[in-house]
């Protein structure tokens, strides 16, 4: 008997597992992005984080999208990589 | 008698000055049975010449018993190979290449093709073919996945033959928990001659995986999910209105809430390919409602890579992400549609996609006044997600048969119902739910006085359709979060 054939419902881009950048021994000297998502209070915990990363001496970046739901748009991804290096993103209240 | 001639089989048609017949017949056929003297008589007279004729038998070979080069094509090979769509067909190759073709019995046309005078003298004039084999129900696509070119990209998964395919598409993740119809290169096939949309063109990038999803795609997904080729307009439209970013589809799939695309139909085709609008509306038992939301979730699952656990992230989830979808009860002429109210001719089909959570019913039987019902409904509407939440909501309000009458008999427009529903959808601003950052969302002047009144649909839609069953003094809420700029109703017309 022959077999069945099916045809692949899926975008057939079963990712392969990326492995993680590493980690930066130090952030010294570099440009940190905060990035809002505009997720409700998150900018109260990327204030935060802004004020302890400034008093010890860091440049830190921010960036907001229009809303949470939305994907940032791509020119807003390519500014950061521009002018960070490392980003912190808030992912949900 | 004529020398014997090696029996052919096969295509390769040999490079003869006289011209060569192929016939195709089958023994279930009254005209064949009629022709087939003819036929024995044609290849006498043509042998004599050196011509030949090659006689393909579609049923059983046996029926052309005498004939020296008569073929089995049970398989239907050639008869695919030659297109053949009525038996008896008889097709006249000259250097190979057909240069005539009779079908059924007309004995003028088949005397002109053989060049052969008296030809089936004493047979009546004309007799009509049957239908070839080739055209029996679904073969048609079977031959061309065996002998032809389907044209289709899609990776090839081999189930062994014994295996369930059902099964299989459960191991490979492909089912929302329901099984699927396998998506064999048959049914495809037959589910793309649903549109005239080209099956490698891209409709869009499906979230969260943003990865590109073709005609062929959503086809397959469309096959599993139970649709009929028919229902493909519906679904190309649907899943192009979800993919608008004004509906945020990425945000209806990532979010905490219940909520999942709702898909509405609105014009001549819902009713063309028998979507119900009526009785158990948002419920089961109706193939296209069913199998067209189906589709839209199972192409946010398996093109998207959307899956609850991993970027959908719902608390409770909703049996509405199975399938939500149904029709706009139309009618009744004394209000417009949804689609109408947009500003889309009566004439045209439509699809919006909204975010919903499920239902929740209005029930009453008692209000005989339009502003007794509204008060009714303004009571559940003012609770959805908490009676003091006005930020990030939205709904549609449902209003079936019995309902909708008494806004009829007072004479008043769908428009008329939503403005005294707003007018009663004011809350107080000392009962609107406020967080530890204060009253979000409220202008500073709102928040001056607690006894200003804010509006409960303070930034999402609200919207009000005819759906339902005609025995019952019932409405029903779809409620969803949602506002101006997030998630919205979006409608596309299906063109």
């Amino acid at each position: 008997m022959p077999d069945n054939i099916l045809l692949d419902p899926t975008a057939e881009t079963a990712a392969a597992i990326a492995p993680r950048l590493a980690r930066p021994s130090s952030i010294a000297g570099k440009t940190i992005g905060l990035f809002d998502i505009a997720k409700m209070r998150g900018d109260e915990f990327l204030d935060r984080l802004d004020e302890l990363l400034t008093a010890r001496g860091h440049t830190v970046k921010r960036y907001r999208k229009k809303h949470f739901t939305h994907l940032a748009p791509l020119e807003l991804k390519q500014h950061i990589r521009s002018e960070c290096d490392f980003v912190v993103e808030g992912l949900a209240d | 008698m004529q020398e014997a001639v090696p029996h052919i089989e096969t295509n390769d048609k040999p490079a003869l000055a006289a011209p060569t017949f192929v016939a195709f017949v089958k023994q279930d056929c009254p005209t064949c049975v009629l022709a087939m003297p003819v036929l024995r008589e044609i290849e006498e007279l043509v042998g004599r010449s050196g011509g030949r004729l090659e006689v393909h038998v579609q049923d059983d070979v046996s029926f052309a018993t005498g004939i020296s080069h008569a073929s089995d094509d049970t398989a239907l090979a050639t008869s695919y190979h030659y297109n053949i769509d009525t038996v008896p067909t008889l097709i006249r190759l000259s250097g190979g290449q057909e240069d005539a073709r009779v079908v059924g019995w007309r004995r003028s046309e088949w005397q002109a093709v053989t060049g052969i005078p008296g030809l089936g003298e004493g047979l009546p004039e004309y007799r009509p073919g049957c239908g070839s084999k080739t055209m029996d129900p679904g073969m048609p696509t079977r031959l061309k996945v065996k002998y032809g070119n389907t044209g289709l990209a899609s990776r090839r998964i081999a189930v062994p033959a014994l295996s369930d395919p059902v099964e299989t598409c459960y191991e490979r993740g492909w089912t929302d928990g329901l099984p699927v119809v396998p998506p064999t290169e048959e049914r495809m096939l037959e589910m793309l001659d649903g549109t005239a949309r080209a099956p490698q063109e891209i409709i869009g990038r499906i979230p969260p995986n943003l990865a590109e999803c073709t005609v062929e795609k959503v086809a397959i997904n469309a096959v599993m999910a139970g649709c009929r080729p028919e229902y493909m307009p519906v679904v190309l439209t649907a899943i192009e209105a979800a993919l608008t970013p004004a509906f945020g589809l990425h945000g209806v799939l990532a979010t905490t809430n219940a909520c999942t695309p709702v898909v509405m139909v609105n014009g001549p085709i819902a009713r063309a390919i028998g979507m119900n609008a009526k009785g158990n509306v948002f419920g089961q038992g109706n193939r296209a409602n069913a199998a067209i939301g189906r589709t839209l979730q199972l192409v946010v699952r398996n093109v998207g890579g959307g899956r609850p656990g991993e970027i959908d992230r719902s608390v409770f989830g909703s049996p509405a992400k199975y399938s939500f979808c149904f029709a706009e009860d139309e009618d009744d002429p004394r209000w417009d549609s949804y689609a109408v109210s947009l500003g889309y001719s009566p004439k045209a089909s439509t699809v919006t996609v909204f975010p919903g959570d499920g239902i929740t019913q209005i029930i009453d039987h008692i209000s005989r006044r339009p502003e007794d019902l509204c008060r009714s409904y303004a009571g559940c509407i003012r609770a959805i997600y908490g009676t003091g939440h006005i930020i990030g909501v939205q709904a549609f309000l449902a209003i079936a048969g019995e309902h909708a009458i008494v806004f009829y008999d007072a004479g008043w427009s769908k428009a008329q119902v939503r403005e005294e529903l707003l007018g009663l959808l004011k809350i107080p601003v000392r009962e609107v739910v406020s967080g530890r950052a204060g009253l979000m969302g409220l202008t500073e002047e709102e928040k001056s006085d607690p006894d200003n009144l804010v509006p409960k649909f303070k930034n999402g839609t609200f919207n009000i359709i005819r759906a339902g069953g005609y025995a019952g003094k019932y409405s029903a809420i779809i409620p969803s979060i949602g506002g101006r700029g997030s998630i919205e109703p979006v409608t596309r017309e299906i063109t």
